[in-house]
Order: C-alpha cells, then sequence, then structure tokens
C-alpha cells in the first residue's frame, strides 16, 4: 500500500478525491494554532503572523525546548480536542486558505460546510501519541506571537510525512465521527437488551 | 538523622517511580494492547494501534512522557499499620510529584479551584490527591500511582439509582457514558465501574477499579460475569481506537463493589484511557522497594 502525501502548498485538487476514512501524511509546513489564535482572527480581526493559504495547521499546544544554539526543539505534540474550534473554524478557513486542519475528535456542522464551501478536510491525528509526532518534525522554522505562550504560540514545523492523518471531514460534507456516533447509537439498544436479560439479579 | 535520610531516600524513589511510569506503560497494559492489534482487522485501527506502539517505543528511547498530558498525580496507598513512615508519607509524596515534575518533565496541571491559577508546581490544595487504606499487622505499603489525564477523566459520571432499576439500570447507565463520553477519552478505554450504596462510594470504587489489572476479574461470580457481559457487550458495538471504529471499544471492564443500602444503588464510572499510566511499588518496611507494574523496571 503506497502512502498518499500531501505536500504545501496544497491545492483544492489535492483534496477532492479524498473520502472520510483515507489515511494521509503531510509533508511541508504545519502550523500549531489553537483556541486563541483563532479569536484573535475571527473576533478581534487581527492579522495571522503566517500565511496559510494552502497550508495545515493543527490544534495542539506543544512541549518545545529551546536549544543552547538558540533554536527551538520539539519534544512532545500532541492533538487537542478540536471541536473547542468549531465556533470560529469556518470562517477561518474562509479567511486564511487553510486546506488542511489536523486535530483530535471529530468536529461540528460548521466546520463540515466550511470545508465544503472552500474545499477543505480535517483529519484526525491519533490522541496520546504526542513523542511520535515530535519526532516527524524536522525543525521549527519560526514562532509567532509568543506572548501567548508556549501552548497558543503559532510553531511553523518543517514535517516530514507527518502522520498518520485520518480524514475526518471530507470536500463533500461527510463527517465520519458523526457517522460513527449515529453506527454506535444503532447498534447499541440490542446489544443493552441482551445483556439486561442476563442480570436480573434482585430477584 | 537517619530518619532525615530515610525520608530523602523514599522521596527520591517516589520521583523517579512516577516520573517513569508517564513514559512507560504498565505490563498489563501493554500486552492488551498488542493483543487487540493482533486480531484487530479493521486496517484503520490497525494503523491507529501501530501509531500508538511506534510512540512507546519513541518515548521509552528518547526519555519522554509519552502523552502530553501528564494529568493530574494521584497516589492510592494500602499502608501497613507498622509501616516505619506511615505518617511523613504524606510529605513524602508531595515531594515527590515536585520532582517527578522537574524530571519528566511532567505538564502543570495543578490549578486551585477558585483561584483559577495554574499552581506551575502539579501540587496544590490536596493534589497530588491521597487514598488512603490502612492494613493492620503490616510494615509495607503498597502504592499505586495514577496520572489523571483529562481526557481520559472527562466520562467519569455517578448516580444514584432507585433499587427497581436493578442491575439493567446499571447497565444502561455504563453504555450511555461510553457511547457517548468515552468516545474522545482515547479509547480503546478501561472501564471501571464502582455498584455501592452511595455516589462518592461508587465513586472511588470505581476509581479503584480502573487501578485492578487488565483481564483480572472481580471474584464474585455475578460481578464477574457482568465485568464479561459488558466487555463484549461494549466491543460489539465497535468503537475501535481514537473512537474511529474497529473490533474492539474497551482494554476491559472491572467492577469493584460494597455492600448497600437496601433503598439505593450507586454506580459509578471511571475510565483510563489507551494510555493508561499507572504504576505499582511495594515499599518494605526496611524502604527496599519492588515494581510489581512493570517488570524489570530501573529507576
Ligand atoms: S485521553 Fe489519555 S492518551 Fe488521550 S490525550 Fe488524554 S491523557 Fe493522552
Amino acid at each position: 500500500m503506497t502512502k498518499k502525501i500531501l505536500t504545501t502548498p496544497i491545492k483544492s485538487e489535492d483534496l477532492e478525491s479524498l473520502n472520510v476514512g483515507d489515511t494521509v501524511y503531510l509533508t511541508g509546513h504545519l502550523v500549531t494554532c489553537r483556541d486563541v489564535a483563532h479569536r484573535r482572527l475571527i473576533e478581534q480581526k487581527r492579522e495571522l503572523p503566517v500565511d496559510l493559504k494552502g497550508g495545515a495547521i493543527f490544534h495542539a499546544g506543544p512541549i518545545v525546548r529551546k536549544k543552547d544554539d538558540g533554536k527551538f526543539e520539539m519534544v512532545s505534540i500532541g492533538p487537542t480536542t478540536s471541536m473547542r474550534m468549531e465556533k470560529f473554524e469556518r470562517e477561518f478557513i474562509k479567511e486564511t486558505g487553510v486546506k488542511l486542519i489536523v486535530g483530535k475528535g471529530g468536529m461540528g456542522p460548521e466546520t463540515t460546510a466550511g470545508c465544503q464551501e472552500h474545499k477543505a478536510v480535517h483529519a484526525i491525528f491519533p490522541g496520546g501519541c504526542a513523542v511520535l509526532a515530535a519526532t516527524l518534525v524536522e525543525e521549527i522554522e519560526r514562532a509567532e506571537w509568543q506572548d501567548l505562550g508556549m501552548p497558543e504560540t503559532l510553531w511553523v514545523n518543517r514535517v516530514r510525512e507527518f502522520g498518520p492523518l485520518i480524514i475526518s471531514i471530507d470536500t463533500k460534507g461527510n463527517n465520519l465521527i458523526e457517522q460513527n456516533k449515529a453506527s454506535f447509537n444503532a447498534k447499541k439498544q440490542p446489544v443493552i437488551d441482551r445483556i439486561k436479560r442476563q442480570v436480573g439479579f434482585i430477584k | 538523622m537517619q530518619r532525615e535520610t530515610e525520608i530523602t531516600a523514599l522521596t527520591d524513589v517516589m520521583a523517579k517511580f512516577t516520573s517513569y511510569i508517564g513514559k512507560r506503560l504498565p505490563n498489563d497494559v501493554k500486552d492488551k494492547l498488542a493483543e487487540l492489534r493482533t486480531f484487530e482487522t479493521n486496517p484503520l485501527a490497525k494503523t491507529i494501534y501501530m501509531s500508538m506502539a511506534d510512540n512507546q517505543d519513541a518515548a521509552d528511547k528518547l526519555d519522554r512522557p509519552s502523552c502530553q498530558d501528564t494529568g493530574v498525580i494521584q497516589y492510592f496507598i494500602k499502608a501497613g499499620a507498622r509501616f516505619p513512615l506511615l505518617g511523613e508519607l504524606e510529605d513524602i509524596l508531595r515531594n515527590a510529584t515536585l520532582g517527578a515534575t522537574q524530571m519528566g518533565p511532567l505538564r502543570h496541571n495543578a490549578v486551585e479551584t477558585f483561584d483559577e491559577k495554574n499552581t506551575g508546581t502539579n501540587t496544590g490544595s490536596k493534589i497530588p490527591w491521597l487514598d488512603w487504606e490502612i492494613v493492620p499487622d503490616d510494615d509495607s505499603a503498597l502504592i499505586d500511582v495514577y496520572m489523571a489525564g483529562g481526557g481520559c477523566t472527562l466520562p467519569g459520571k455517578a448516580t444514584v439509582l432507585m433499587p427497581g432499576e436493578g442491575y439493567e439500570g446499571v447497565t444502561d447507565f455504563v453504555f450511555d457514558v461510553i457511547t457517548s463520553r468515552g468516545v474522545n477519552a482515547c479509547p480503546p478505554l478501561l472501564v471501571g465501574i464502582g455498584v455501592s450504596t452511595s455516589v462518592e462510594t461508587a465513586a472511588r470504587l470505581s476509581k479503584r477499579a480502573i487501578l485492578r489489572e487488565v483481564g483480572s476479574h472481580n471474584p464474585n461470580e455475578n460481578a464477574a460475569k457482568m465485568e464479561q457481559l459488558l466487555e463484549e457487550g461494549l466491543n460489539e458495538i465497535g468503537i475501535g481506537p481514537q473512537g474511529l471504529t474497529g473490533k474492539n471499544s474497551v482494554m476491559g471492564v472491572n467492577i469493584e463493589s460494597s455492600a448497600r443500602h437496601p433503598s439505593t444503588i450507586g454506580v459509578a464510572v471511571s475510565t483510563g484511557c489507551w494510555a493508561h499510566r499507572r504504576g505499582k511499588i511495594r515499599i518494605n518496611a526496611d524502604l527496599s522497594y519492588e515494581i510489581i507494574s512493570h517488570k524489570g523496571a530501573v529507576l
């Protein structure tokens, strides 16, 4: 099985054939961007210090170490819950032209609509795999908005075959996590009923 | 002076052990994840299990905490009444947490409630959290260390059912918690259930339940049967690693219980994520120690 690799800058055509559940990897630049960065752009109308057109963002707050030569080293970088950015993401995609959003867990209908309108995707990086992710960062090239503190700084990472990234929202309006939730709920009741028939311990 | 040296030595051991368990999973969890990976047939789920294994290898090699969320530190202590440093243990464990925070390094996860300030040390009012049981006629201490991450703590829930709702109501409660809130807690989960008399007794037992080994069984026949039924039933839903569907949902279901008031059924659920970072260590009266959870561990 050959790895499907996306390279920044990502074009709409690169994403149109992707479906939810596909696994891809990213080579190029991946910028950490979470709560406050979203808020500054959308609510406070401030310009982002990084051009994200065709770019990729990561909902993550990393642990970074400053080396003796003044450069930064990525120690640990795990995804944070993407749903917190749901409120802003549709507009964020529109404003920035970002093409790939990486995080943990699913996102809601607003982001799904944004992805469909502007041909972008949301992908899940497995939670708890923060050291693996750190080893896939080749170099931290820049650090913007450092006034936000380590978790919220926009860390511009050069990455090579960063993944696995599981497409959870594609460009066609599909949302994997919503589909999964519906399937879990559909399967649940018969299982519960069967167990209940066997646990009548109170006679 | 002798006593001072002993205190320093035990603090050092517990600091190192606390830091250690943030980097390496206990044997039972590691084995279970390997088993789930082997039997998984869904290619996407298999890929995720592989990433988890790669991550643990990298954490071990690079000596870094395997998940960035190193949790709130909790110690569950079963101390012999004649354990020589019984009265000093609380201070020792607090200092061990401070030490581990430097050593790990651990993320700063202690926020003073109402002041809403992060203490920056992983210590604060009643944190690290200590849970005590005193064992009469014993001079050793058995300590479970647990890193309670945010994601895996969030699904936690407790309630009191009417007896008429019975164990059928317990079943409903568990399924509801796991399918609604457990999906985002980095499955496959270790599900701990407390069945008891009130919310706080059930909640405490549910936490004790996830400290029990994966694959162990409740000694009571009915409880063990319920563990198995719930485990099979949850697996049938196929939540899979990270909630992305797969052959299984959980690493296991452990139930702990106590007697209860005839008019109540207290029930609680606690969950441990796939990166279930806990460790068990026995400290003997001469302060020699034995690490039970991680075979061959060197501090
Ligand atoms: S749920 Fe567990 S593995 Fe997932 S991010 Fe939280 S602590 Fe890490």
